[in-house]
C-alpha cells in the first residue's frame, strides 16, 4: 500500500465554535471565533461563513482584536503559537511562538499579555520574554479580566479573588468564606472589570453576582451582591461604555442589570440553552452570546435577536443513530434537547431543527427531560419514526411518526403512540421502500417486537393515513436486540439474544432460527447487491459471524471485537468498527471475499458506536485499492468525545484546495455567495461603464451586447417575450461584443503589476511617443475617437489605477 | 428567542361509532311512530304509486296506511283465515293477498269485497304477487308448488312442483314478464320462465329460504335464510357474489333502499342492518324492541316502516327540512360572517406600504401562569377549566407538564378546604380512568402525604377521602376479576392455537418451536 494514496481521516465540519468567547470585530460588521484547529470569520448580518483561517495545527484557544489595528486579530492555541490574521482577506501576518507550554487564554491591553496554563502563568512581551504575573489561574479565560485602562488585572479561582495592580506590581487576595452547605457553592464562577470605574464584578456559583469596590486597599474592600440567576452564573459582562452589566446562565436568560441602579433589570429570555460567554461589540449595539449547544446569538440593540449561528450540536452523548436525510442529504442525530438536527455536511451548517417533544424545555438541572433515544427514517424520506422517552417514576415512551409535508418542506406529525412498549426501545427501523405498505419495527426490552403499518382510512371520510400496530413477535419469551431489514424488504431478522430469527414481513411467519453459539448478539447486518444473501451478526464473546441465507448455515465467522456494523447501501461494502475503549480499528470488507478491501489500526481514541455512509454527490473514479470503497458514499463516525470525523481521499483533497484557491477574492465586502453572483457581474459593469466614459467619442461603435444584457437582466422577467425568442438575440449581441471584450480585458491586467514596473513601461510609452511624434493611431483604438495628449493618457491611467476602496470605508463608517 | 411553546392537551381517540356520512344520514329520522296490530307483521308492501301509501298484512287483514297516517285508510278484512303477503300491482290499482285457507284474493284497491278469488293451492298460499304484464298473478304455497294464473278469466295458467318443501318467498321480475323466482324450505332458490314448464335456473341457498330481492337492473338476486344474506349473479348463471353473514338470527325481510345503492336486512334478532352494495360492508345498524318480521322503505327512503311479531308496527318518517329549521331559530343569533371578514379582504393598492403586524400568540390562562413558574396559579386555573366545561384532559395535562418540571408538589401544597375539597374531588372524578391513571395515582399520593396530618379536621375533605377509599376498593375487586376472566382465557386461547413448528434448517443449528403472537390491533391516532 502506497502511504500517500491512503485515505485520510479528517474532521469535517460540526467542530465546536463555542470554545471561546467570540470577538465582534470594530465595525460590528464580522464575529471571529475559534473553531477547532480554525478561526471562523462569520457575517453577523448573514450568518454566513465568511472566512476560514487556517494555520494552528492544535486547537485555538484565544481570540482578541489587535489594539493597534482593528482590522487585525490575535489568536493563540495549544500549539505554542500567537497568531497575527488579517481577517478582512483572511491572510496570516505573523507568528510568534512563545515556548512550549500550550496557550490557553489571551487578553489584550496596550501590550500583549498572554496567561498560560498553571503552575507557570506568562506574560508575552516579545515573543522570548515570560514573566508570571499570577500564580495559579484558572485555565478558563472567563476567569480572567483586565481592568480600566489595563491598570489591573483581575483572576478568580475557587473561591479566591486576586487582583493585580500593573504598576505598582502588587496583587491582593481576597477570598469569600465557603464553609457550611449554602456557601459552599458560592465559588467565583467569572469575572469582568468595569471600563470606566473601579469595579469588579464576579459572577458565583449560587447565582449572586458581586460587585466589588474600594479594592485597591487590602482590608477596606466593598462588595455589594445582587441575585436573580437560580443557578450559577457562567457570563459576565460589562457594555463598553459601562452602563450595563450583562449576565447569563444556566437560564439561558440574559439578564441586562443598570450599573448603580441594580434593582432595574432586562430580561431576553428562552434563548435556547445555557449561556457560556457574552461578548458587546466596540460600540454596544451588539450583544452576542455562546450558548451550550454550540450556537452563537447577535442581539441587536439588546433586545432582538437578530442572526443565530448554529454549528453541530454536540450532546454528551447520541442517543439516536446517524441517519442521512435523503431529500437534503443533511445528516440527521440529536439536536437539542428535545430535538433532531438537519446538519447540512456539505455547507457545514444547521438546515433546520426539528422540535420533536413539542413541550416548553425547563432549563433545571436534575430534572428527568424528555428526549429522543431513537430515530428513524425511510429510505425515500418520506416518513420519520421518532422515540421520546422520558425516565422519570415510570418510564414514559412516546412513539411518533412524521410525514414529510411537500409544502411546508418539513416534516409533519401524523401519529402519536403513547407508551407503544411496556418497556425502553432498543432498536427501530423501517422497511426498505419500494413495497406498497410501509412498515416500522420497534424491539423493545419488554420481550417484544411489534410492527406497525400505515393504515390508509375508508377514501369516504376525509381523515389522514395513520399508523397502527400490525403484528406483534415473540420468541421464547427472549429479549430481543437488534433488527435488521433485507435490503429488498422480504426478511426480518431479529435477534433474541444468541439467536437470530428470520421472519417473512409478507405474513409475519418466523422462517427459521439461526444461531451461533455462545454469546448475545449486538449487531446485525443484512449483505446488499450481489451479498443479498448473507447475514452478519456479532456478538458479544467477540465473534464476528456470516450467514448464508439460501442455506441457512453458517458461511465463515472469525474473531473480531465488533462495536459497530454498518452496511454501505450502495455498494456490497461492510464496515466494521472493532476496538477496545482505548482505540478503535476499522475493517472495510465485502462478505463474499475472505481479505478486507481496507483496514486501519487505531482509527481514534475510543470506542465508536456512530456511523454512516453517506451518498456522495458525484461519484469518485478512483482506481487505488485502499480507496476504492470510498468512490460511492463517504463514511462518517462520531468518536467517544463526540467529534464527526470522515476520511478524506487523495482526489477529494486536491479538489478542494483547487476550490480553495478559487475562493480567495479580496474584497472588503461580505462575501456571500450572493455578492459573488451580483457584485462580480456589477463590477464588471461599472468597469465597462469607466471604459465607456473614457471612450465616449466611440459611442457609435457602443458593443450591442451590453445594452442587450442590460436589457435582459434589468427588465422585469414577466415582462420579457419567451426565452427562446431572445435567445439568438442575447447570443449574437455576445459575439459581437466578443471582440472588444478582449480589449477590455486589458486594463485589470495592466493594474495587477507592480507601481515601478507601471513607471517603467510609463517611460518606454514616453519615448515611443517621442520617437512617434504625434501618430499614435495604434492606440486609437483603445483610447477613443479624439486623441488624448500624453498627460491627458496618463492621467486618465493614474485615476484608473487608483483604488477607491476607501471610499467605502468612509461610505459605511458614517452611518 | 423562542416562543413559549405551550401544554400540548392530549388527545384522546373517540371511542364508540365511527360517524359517517351514512350514520348521520340513516340518523336523519323522526322517532318512530308505533301500531298495534292484532297479530304478527308478516308483510309489508309499498305502492309503487304516489302518495305511497302501504299495504301491512297482519293476522286476517291487510291495512292500507297513507304516508303520514296513523290509521288505516283502508282496511280488507274479507280472510278466512291469517292473511299473507299483500301486494300491490304496478299501477297500484289491485292488491292481491295469500290466506292460510290457501285461497288467494284479489282486491280493488278502492273496494271492499275481494273482485277474484283463486282456488288450486292444497295448503297455505304464502306468496302472492303480479308479473309485470299485469294480467297475471304469481301464487306460491305450502304444498310445494307455484301457480301462475290469468286474472281475467281467474284460470290457472301454470303450475310447476319443483321444490321439495314450503315455498315462503317469491318475486315476480319487473323487466320481463315471464320471469319468476321462488325460494323455497328445501334451500333452494328457482328461477321459472312462463313460457316453458320447468325452471331454468336454481341456486343453492343451504339455509331455509326467507326472503327474495332482486336488483332494479335484475343482474343480481338477494336471498336470505338462516342468518345468511347472499347475492347471486344471475348474469353469470346463478355465481355466488357474496354471502354476508351479520346477524345472529334468521334474517326474515330484505329491502333496497336510497336507489338501490343501499340494501337493508331484518331479522329475528331486532336488528335491521344497512348494507353499502358497493362492497357490501354495513355502514349503519338500526335497533328494535321486537323480532322484525317484515321490513318496507318508502320510495326516496321517505319513511322506514318495520312489522314485528309482537304486531307492533313502527314507521320513522325522514326528518324534513322544516323540522331542522326549528331548531337554528332557537340558537343564539351569531355575528354575521361579515363582521368576521371586516377589512381583513383589502387588497392593497400598488403603492401602499405593507406594514407587517407581528402575529400574537394567544395563550391558555393556565399557559401565562406556566410561562412564569406560577406553579398553584396555573394549577388553579385549569381546576377552574375544569369545572366550567368539564374536560378532564386540560387538568391532566397541567398536573402532567408540573410534574415533569417537579414542582407538583409545590402546586398541591397550601391548599384551603374549599380548593382541596375540587382537587380531591377531581381525582375521584378521573382515578379510574385507565388514560389518566398513571398520573393521578401519583397526585392522589402526594395530596395524601401533604394532607395527612390535617384529616379529620374538616367534615368536607373527609367525605371525599372516603370517597377515594370506596373507589379504590372497588377498582382493585374489579381488576382481580378481570384478571380471572383473563387467566380463562388465556387457558381457551392456548389450547385452541395451532402450535408452529419451524423447520430445522440443514445445518441443524437452531431447534425449538416458536409461538407466533397473536395479532393485536392497538392504539390510536394523533
Amino acid at each position: 500500500m502506497v502511504p500517500h494514496a491512503d485515505p485520510r481521516v479528517v474532521q469535517r465540519g460540526g467542530s465546536k465554535i463555542n470554545f471561546r468567547e467570540p470577538v465582534i470585530t470594530k465595525d460590528s460588521r464580522f464575529l471571529i471565533c475559534a473553531s477547532g484547529e480554525y478561526i471562523k470569520v462569520f457575517s453577523t448580518s448573514t450568518e454566513e461563513c465568511i472566512h476560514h483561517l487556517e494555520g494552528h495545527t492544535d486547537r485555538v484557544t484565544g481570540l482578541v482584536l489587535n489594539p493597534s489595528n482593528h482590522l487585525q486579530v490575535y489568536s493563540c492555541s495549544e500549539d505554542g503559537t500567537v497568531r497575527l490574521w488579517d481577517f478582512t482577506d483572511g491572510i496570516l501576518i505573523r507568528v510568534l511562538t512563545t515556548s512550549n507550554r500550550p496557550v490557553v487564554g489571551l487578553k489584550s491591553e496596550p501590550m500583549l499579555v498572554s496567561l498560560t496554563l498553571p503552575p507557570s502563568v506568562n506574560r508575552n512581551m516579545k515573543v522570548s520574554e515570560l514573566s508570571v504575573l499570577i500564580g495559579k489561574v484558572s485555565p478558563d479565560p472567563k476567569c480572567i479580566a483586565i481592568g480600566r485602562e489595563g491598570d489591573y488585572i483581575a483572576s478568580v479561582k475557587d473561591n479566591v479573588l486576586n487582583v493585580y495592580f500593573l504598576k505598582k506590581k502588587e496583587s491582593y487576595r481576597f477570598s469569600l468564606n465557603n464553609v457550611g452547605v449554602k456557601k459552599a457553592r458560592n465559588v467565583f464562577n467569572c469575572v469582568a472589570c468595569h471600563p470606566k470605574e473601579d469595579c469588579i464584578a464576579t459572577g458565583h456559583g449560587d447565582g449572586r453576582i458581586r460587585l466589588w469596590r474600594n479594592f485597591n486597599r487590602k482590608k477596606e474592600y466593598i462588595y455589594s451582591t445582587v441575585h436573580w440567576h437560580h443557578s450559577g452564573v457562567f457570563a459576565l459582562c460589562f457594555t463598553p461604555e459601562g452602563t450595563n452589566l450583562l449576565s447569563g446562565g444556566l437560564e439561558s436568560v440574559l439578564v441586562q442589570w443598570r450599573y448603580d441602579q441594580e434593582g432595574q433589570r432586562d430580561f431576553l429570555p428562552r434563548l435556547g440553552s445555557a449561556i457560556t460567554d457574552i461578548t458587546v461589540s466596540p460600540d454596544g449595539s451588539l450583544f452576542c452570546t455562546s450558548h451550550t449547544d454550540n450556537k452563537i446569538t447577535v442581539i441587536q440593540n439588546g433586545s432582538m435577536v437578530s442572526a443565530i449561528i448554529q454549528g453541530l450540536v454536540h450532546e454528551d452523548s447520541v442517543k439516536t443513530a446517524l441517519m442521512v436525510d435523503p431529500r437534503t442529504k443533511a445528516l440527521v442525530l440529536n439536536g437539542k434537547p428535545g430535538h433532531l438536527q438537519f446538519y447540512s455536511l456539505q455547507q457545514d451548517k444547521q438546515l433546520y431543527n426539528l422540535d420533536i417533544v413539542q413541550q416548553e424545555f425547563i432549563n433545571q438541572s436534575n430534572l428527568d427531560q424528555f428526549e429522543v433515544v431513537k430515530a428513524a427514517l425511510d429510505s425515500c424520506g418520506d416518513w420519520l419514526a421518532t422515540v421520546e422517552q422520558r425516565n422519570a417514576k415510570e418510564l414514559e415512551i412516546n412513539l411518533k411518526l412524521w410525514a414529510f409535508n411537500q409544502q411546508a418542506q418539513s416534516f409533519v406529525l401524523n401519529t402519536t403512540i403513547a407508551a407503544p412498549h411496556d418497556d425502553g426501545i432498543t432498536e427501530i427501523c423501517f422497511s426498505p421502500s419500494g413495497q406498497t405498505t410501509t412498515t416500522l419495527v420497534t424491539v423493545s426490552l419488554d420481550r417484544h417486537f411489534k410492527v406497525w403499518q400505515l393504515t390508509q382510512p375508508d377514501p369516504a371520510d376525509d381523515e389522514e393515513p395513520s399508523w397502527s400496530c400490525d403484528f406483534v413477535g415473540a420468541y421464547h419469551s427472549l429479549v430481543p436486540k437488534c433488527c435488521c431489514f433485507s435490503a429488498d424488504g422480504s426478511l426480518l431478522a431479529v435477534s433474541f439474544q444468541e439467536v437470530v430469527t428470520v421472519w417473512s414481513p409478507a405474513s409475519w411467519d418466523l422462517l427459521t432460527t439461526l444461531s451461533q453459539p455462545p454469546g448475545v448478539i449486538q449487531n446485525l447486518c443484512f449483505g446488499r447487491l450481489k451479498c443479498a444473501k448473507y447475514l452478519l451478526g456479532s456478538n458479544d464473546q467477540n465473534l464476528l459471524c456470516c450467514w448464508n441465507l439460501l442455506t441457512c448455515s453458517l458461511e465463515w465467522s472469525t474473531s473480531l471485537d465488533v462495536s459497530l456494523l454498518l452496511a454501505d447501501p450502495l455498494s456490497e461494502n461492510v464496515a466494521a468498527f472493532c476496538g477496545t475503549t482505548k482505540s478503535t480499528d476499522l475493517f472495510v470488507f465485502v462478505p463474499s471475499e475472505p481479505r478486507p478491501l481496507f483496514s486501519q489500526r487505531a482509527l481514534c481514541s475510543g470506542q465508536v458506536t456512530r456511523a454512516v455512509f453517506s451518498a456522495r454527490e458525484d461519484p469518485l473514479d478512483s482506481c487505488q485499492e485502499s480507496s476504492r470503497w470510498l468512490n460511492h458514499s463517504q463514511l462518517y463516525f462520531l468518536t467517544h468525545n463526540m467529534d464527526l470525523l470522515t476520511f478524506l481521499t487523495k482526489t477529494e483533497e486536491e479538489r478542494l484546495i483547487a476550490s480553495s484557491k478559487q475562493q480567495t477574492i479580496d474584497d472588503s465586502v461580505a462575501m456571500t455567495p450572493f455578492y459573488l453572483l451580483l457584485g462580480k457581474h456589477r463590477k464588471q459593469q461599472q468597469e465597462d461603464q469607466d471604459i465607456l466614459s473614457s471612450q465616449s467619442g466611440e459611442r457609435t461603435l457602443l458593443p450591442q451586447g451590453s445594452v442587450a444584457i442590460k436589457e435582459l437582466l434589468h427588465t422585469p422577467a414577466h415582462v420579457l417575450p419567451a426565452v427562446s425568442m431572445l435567445c439568438s438575440m442575447f447570443v449574437s449581441s455576445l459575439l459581437l461584443s466578443a471582440s472588444h471584450s478582449r480589449e477590455e480585458m486589458q486594463p485589470p491586467e495592466e493594474e495587477m503589476e507592480s507601481e515601478k514596473e507601471e513607471d517603467d513601461s510609463e517611460e518606454e510609452e514616453e519615448k515611443k511617443e517621442t520617437e512617434a511624434g504625434h501618430f499614435i493611431s495604434s492606440s486609437a483604438s483603445r483610447a477613443g475617437g479624439p486623441v488624448l495628449t500624453k498627460t491627458q493618457q496618463t492621467e486618465l491611467r493614474r485615476v484608473k489605477k487608483l483604488d477607491y476602496n476607501w471610499i467605502c470605508e468612509i461610505k459605511d463608517s458614517t452611518p | 428567542m423562542a416562543s413559549f411553546k405551550p401544554t400540548r392537551i392530549q388527545v384522546y381517540p373517540k371511542l364508540g361509532e365511527k360517524v359517517t356520512q351514512d350514520t348521520l344520514y340513516w340518523k336523519n329520522y323522526k322517532a318512530p311512530v308505533q301500531i298495534k296490530e292484532f297479530g304478527a307483521i308478516t308483510n309489508i308492501d309499498f305502492s309503487p304509486l304516489a302518495p305511497h301509501t302501504y299495504a301491512v298484512t297482519a293476522s286476517t287483514r291487510v291495512h292500507i296506511y297513507g304516508p303520514f297516517s296513523q290509521e288505516p285508510v283502508k282496511t280488507f278484512t274479507r280472510f278466512k283465515d291469517t292473511a299473507y303477503c299483500g301486494r300491490f300491482r304496478s299501477d297500484g290499482q289491485l292488491l292481491v293477498a295469500g290466506c292460510e285457507d290457501s285461497a288467494v284474493r284479489l282486491f280493488d284497491v278502492s273496494g271492499r269485497v275481494a273482485i277474484r278469488m283463486f282456488k288450486g293451492h292444497t295448503k297455505a298460499v304464502h306468496v302472492a304477487d303480479f308479473t309485470s304484464a299485469r294480467y297475471h298473478i304469481l301464487t306460491a304455497s305450502d304444498d310445494y308448488t307455484c301457480r301462475l294464473w290469468d286474472i281475467p278469466n281467474c284460470a290457472e295458467l301454470n303450475l310447476y312442483k319443483e321444490h321439495a318443501d314450503y315455498i315462503r318467498c317469491g318475486i315476480t321480475s319487473k323487466l320481463n314478464r315471464d320471469l319468476f323466482f321462488t325460494g323455497s324450505y328445501d334451500h333452494k332458490l328457482k328461477l321459472f320462465d312462463a313460457r316453458v314448464k320447468k325452471s331454468v335456473m336454481t341456486m343453492d341457498h343451504g339455509q331455509p329460504v326467507e326472503s327474495l330481492l332482486l336488483y332494479p337492473s335484475e343482474g343480481l338476486i338477494v336471498s336470505a335464510g338462516g342468518r345468511y344474506v347472499k347475492v347471486w349473479d344471475l348474469l353469470k348463471g346463478g355465481q355466488p357474489l357474496v354471502s354476508l353473514k351479520n346477524h345472529h338470527k334468521t334474517v326474515t325481510s330484505l329491502c333496497l333502499g336510497s336507489n338501490g345503492q343501499r340494501l337493508l336486512s331484518a331479522s329475528l334478532d331486532r336488528h335491521v342492518k344497512v348494507y353499502n352494495t358497493t362492497n357490501y360492508k354495513v355502514v349503519h345498524n338500526f335497533d328494535y324492541a321486537a323480532s322484525i318480521l317484515s321490513l318496507g322503505l318508502a320510495p326516496g327512503d321517505e319513511s322506514i316502516v318495520v312489522g314485528m311479531t309482537n304486531g307492533i308496527l313502527s314507521i320513522k318518517h325522514k326528518k324534513t327540512a322544516e323540522d331542522s329549521k326549528d331548531r337554528t331559530v332557537r340558537q343564539k343569533r351569531q355575528p354575521s360572517y361579515r363582521v368576521f371578514v371586516k377589512g381583513k379582504n383589502y387588497v392593497p393598492k400598488q403603492d401602499d406600504y405593507l406594514v407587517s403586524k407581528p402575529v400574537k400568540d394567544y395563550l391558555a390562562k393556565y399557559d401565562k401562569l406556566l410561562r412564569k413558574f406560577n406553579v398553584s396559579k396555573a394549577l388553579d386555573a385549569a381546576m377552574e377549566h375544569w369545572s366550567r366545561f368539564r374536560k378532564s384532559e386540560v387538568p391532566v395535562a397541567v398536573i402532567k407538564e408540573l410534574d415533569r418540571r417537579g414542582t407538583l408538589k409545590n402546586a398541591l401544597a397550601g391548599r384551603d378546604e374549599k380548593e382541596l375539597n375540587q382537587l380531591l374531588s377531581f381525582v375521584v372524578a378521573n382515578l379510574i380512568d385507565s388514560r389518566f391513571t398513571a398520573i393521578l395515582t401519583t397526585t392522589a399520593e402526594m395530596l395524601l402525604d401533604i394532607y395527612q396530618s390535617t384529616v379529620g379536621m374538616s367534615a368536607l375533605v373527609d367525605r371525599q377521602l372516603l370517597r377515594l377509599q370506596e373507589l379504590l376498593d372497588k377498582e382493585t375487586e374489579y381488576q382481580q376479576e378481570l384478571m380471572e376472566v383473563l387467566g380463562m382465557l388465556d387457558v381457551l386461547f392456548a389450547s385452541n392455537l395451532p402450535r408452529k413448528e419451524v423447520a430445522p434448517p440443514g445445518s441443524g443449528l437452531a431447534k425449538g418451536a416458536a409461538v407466533a403472537g397473536s395479532r393485536q390491533p392497538q392504539i390510536q391516532a394523533s
